[in-house]
This record gives structure tokens, sequence and C-alpha cells, in this order.
């Protein structure tokens, strides 16, 4: 233990060390040390933003020029909301003095702190941000490819994907079935798939009510499950079926022409199938080989920097953040405080220890909401739960209070994307 | 060296510096720190024994509480004290 914690105070201090030599070599030839940030979703842009109210000249590489928020995209599926409420812009970012360069970024080299975009041209950097979020791994579900996703989306990654399962939920006749296939952890927003299934629920119930919907798990627990089962049995009796690891419900493999989901037990045949499949780091971060061979990125937990190559940090759903769940609220903090650490570590300073804050909301019908919040700190290198903080909504709640976390949670996403991009 | 940092990191208060102290960055994820009339209530500039008095009983269940009371017991009182003297002084 002593020895474990001595190595990585000298890791530490070596790091600062080598920051401080870059520092003042660069410092020599440009007039600030270089953040570039890979990335504009929540985590990204919310560093960029941070580093440049530090003083610090800060590019943001981001390939697309509309970035379609994840955070209530369930509630567009069930058509309670358009999709352009989860479209955001970085015009104001730029505005704020960020360099934005709508290019893909396709190579980083650690040794030359460099990374390539997509028409050939490179970026120097003397620290690196990435928030790559998180790539579908496709093929990891035998017969789940691209092909298979325009047929069984996976509406993971908000926008087209989303608006598709949507037309198809309209298209689906009273009496139909939804079935949707659960990935095993760790996966993007862990309660997601039940906050799906539950606004699901409420469209169908609402437009089609014979119909019913099926989950396929590859787990056998979930996030918020004592609330969300408990909500399921209350707004949505004998609706909603949800089928364990343990029960069989684990997916092995998809036919995509019969629109079938199969298990070792048996194939489900849905007239809407949603396939969550398994998912990682965002391609960048397996390209800068910060990924480890589960695919996630190990970080750092005081400065969020790759474990696998110095000067490179990642945030957000791409890293491996021990306690902390893959949100946009995660990002959010992480994005905070990997800016704080990253202006440490340029001045030669050590990067102070944080404490984050995790809150998600999950709606289970427009005005039935639930939350699991935690509090986290590093604890033997990995970003530790403050024990006796944080949980879920209690079990027992009047309805005033699942409304009222309902209205918090559009606040929240209100507040988010305001201080993020607006 | 790394004992230098320590001690550096102890003896210099973060608040002298403006330095967020660990957690306070997190709050304005759902405090929008200056619209007024948020749902939640904006914190920068708030004064900061009313977030103190708040958080204390948050943390002991005296003030009813949807989300934080699971949040401000993950704070000590030192903390927590920090944390509100630097939003207090945020414009």
């Amino acid at each position: 233990m002593l020895q474990v914690l001595t190595r990585r105070m000298l890791l530490k201090t070596a790091a600062v060390g080598a920051a401080a030599a870059a520092f003042s070599r660069r410092t020599a030839a440009q007039a600030s040390p270089k953040v570039v940030v890979v990335g504009g979703g929540f985590g990204g842009a919310t560093c960029a933003r941070e580093l440049k109210q530090k003083g610090l000249a800060v590019t943001l590489v981001e390939a697309n020029a509309v970035y379609t928020a994840c955070p209530f995209s369930n509630a567009v599926l069930a058509g309670l909301r358009p999709i352009e409420a989860q479209q955001l812009k970085l015009d104001a970012v730029e505005k704020g003095g960020i360099d934005i360069i709508q290019k893909k970024a396709t190579g980083v080299d650690p040794q030359s702190r460099r990374i390539a975009l997509e028409d050939g041209s490179s970026l120097d950097y003397d620290r690196l941000v990435l928030s790559p979020g998180v790539d579908i791994r496709f093929n990891a579900l035998r017969g789940y490819d691209e092909a298979a996703a325009t047929v069984m989306p996976h509406a993971w990654k908000a926008g087209e994907q989303t608006t598709l399962l949507r037309r198809q939920l309209e298209a689906m006749d009273d009496g139909g079935t939804f079935v949707m296939a659960a990935p095993a952890n760790p996966f993007r927003c862990p309660p997601g798939p039940y906050e799906r299934a539950s606004l699901v629920a409420h469209y169908l119930k609402t437009h089609k009510p014979r119909s019913k919907l099926l989950i396929l798990d590859a787990k056998d627990s979930f996030s918020k499950q004592r609330l969300f089962q408990a909500a399921w049995q209350d707004l949505y009796p004998g609706m909603i079926e949800w089928v364990s690891l343990s029960s069989g419900g684990k997916v092995i493999e998809v036919d995509a022409k019969a629109k079938t989901l199969v298990t070792d037990f048996g194939r489900h045949k849905g007239d809407v199938v949603n396939v969550i499949p398994p998912q990682r780091a965002g391609e960048i971060a397996q390209v800068a080989g910060v990924a480890d061979r589960t695919g996630w990125c190990p970080i750092d937990p005081v400065t969020f920097e790759s474990r696998l190559q110095p000067n490179i940090h990642v945030i957000g759903d791409a890293s491996i953040a021990g306690g902390m769940p893959k949100s946009a609220f995660s990002a959010n903090a992480q994005g905070k405080v990997c800016a704080a650490a990253v202006a440490s570590l340029l001045r030669g300073e050590a990067p102070a220890e944080p404490k984050l804050i995790n809150t998600c909301y999950s709606l289970v019908a427009p005005d039935y909401g639930i939350s699991v919040a935690g509090v986290y700190t590093p604890r033997n290198g990995l970003l530790a739960d403050v024990e006796g903080a944080g949980g879920t909504s209690p079990v027992n709640a009047p309805p005033s209070f699942r409304a009222q976390e309902a209205i918090y949670a559009e606040a929240w996403f209100q507040t988010i994307t305001r201080e993020v991009y607006g | 060296m790394s004992a230098a940092f320590a001690i550096m990191a102890l003896t210099v208060p973060a608040m002298a510096q403006n330095v967020a102290p660990p957690g306070a960055t997190a709050c304005s994820g759902c405090h929008d720190p200056s619209t007024p009339g948020a749902v939640f209530p904006p914190l920068h500039g708030y004064p900061s024994g009313e977030i103190v008095a708040a958080m204390q009983d948050f943390r002991t269940g005296q003030r009813p509480a949807t989300v934080m009371d699971r949040i401000a017991k993950g704070f000590t009182d030192e903390e927590t004290q920090a944390i509100a003297s630097w939003l207090s002084q945020q414009p």
C-alpha cells in the first residue's frame, strides 16, 4: 500500500516536472501553452470553456456542426419532445474565444504531442483532452452491424437513430411488441434502457394500449431497479416484461431480416426492435492508445490523465471513472475538474484532490421523475463513492415527490445546456 | 519534492487563489449561477452562511429535499464551509 502510494506520488511529481519543463521550453516560442480538446459533447465543451476561463489557449476539435444531446432523447422517442430540443451548437463556445476546428481527429502521436486531422493537417498540443464519448461495438453482438442498425436501431447516440426508432414506433400497430436488448455493464447511461422502456410504455399506453414491451437483459440487476419496477407495476401494469440474465435474457445474436433477437433459450420476434449494443470509448481514444483491453480508458482520478499515455487526459463516458456512471452530469463535472488539473500541471503545480458529484434523473412518465446521486473522491487510484452519501430517490414517496423530480429533471437539462452551450 | 507540493497545497488556502475548493464546481451542473427565477436557486453571490445552514439541515433531514440530502452527506463541515465561501464570492 505504502509502496503503491509512493510510486504514485513519484509518478505525479515526475509528471509535474515534465509539464513544467515542457511549459518553459514552449514559453520561449509561444505566448501560452496550448491545450487541444477533442469532442464537443458535455465533457469536452465544458472542459474547453473552463480552460479558456483559466486563461489558456484552447482549440476544440469537433467533427459535427450540431451536437444532439442524449439526455431526454428517450422523451423524443416517446413523442413528448421534438428532436430540435436536443440539438446544440458550439456558436457560444466559439464566441467565448475558443478556436473551433470542425474536422475529425484521426490520429494522435503522444511522443511529438501532435494530433492529425482528417484533411491531413495537424495540431500541436502541450496537453490533450479527449472527450470522445462512446462508439458502438458493431459485430460484438453477432449479426449486429451498421446495416442491422438501420433495421433495428440502437438510438444510443442521439440523432438520426433516435428519429428512426421514433418513426418505427409510430408505425407499429396497436397490439404490437417492442423488444429491447439491454447490454452488460459498463455502458453509457446505466438507467437509460429502463427510462426508455418506461417512456415507450407511456406512449403505448396512451396510443396503442394492447401493445407489449419485452426487455431482454444481459444483466441480473440495473440502476434504480426497485424504483423502475415499482413504477412499472403502478403505471403500466402487465405491459413491460423484463427478462434478466439468469432467466435467459442475454441476447447472443440478432437476425435483422427477421427482426428477431436470439438468446440461448429462444428467438424473440418484435414489431419494433431496439438493440442497445456493447460499447467502448470513442474511436480517437483507441487510436491514441489510451484505451485498455476493455475498450475504456484508465485514468488518474485526480487529473484524469491517461494511465497509458502522458499528457493526454480522458473525460466523460470514455473514461474508467470508478464509481461515477457514464452520464452527461458526470462528464460536465469531470470537464471542470480536468480543466483545473490541466491548468495546475501547466503552471508546474500539483493538482488538488477533487470531489465530484453526479445526479441522474430518469423519467418514468412525463410527471414522474426518479434520481440517483453520488459524491466521489479519489481512493486507491479510483474515483470512489463517498460512503454515507448518494443513492436513489426513496422507494416510498408521494406523487408530489415524483412530480417535483420530473420538474427538476427538465430544469437540470436547461441549466446544463445553458452552462455548456449557452 | 512531492512532500513540498503537499505542504504547499495545505498551506495555501484555495480561496486565496480564488481556486474552487473540492466539489464546488459541480454545483452549477444544476444550479444555474445567474439566471433569476430558475427552478434551482442560483448560488453565485449567495450568502455563505445560508448555504452552510441549508447543507447542514439537508444532512440532518431537518430540511426536506429530493436530492440535496443525498449530496450534502458527501461533504464535511469544513468542505461545505469552503464551498459556500467560494460560491458567495463568485460574480
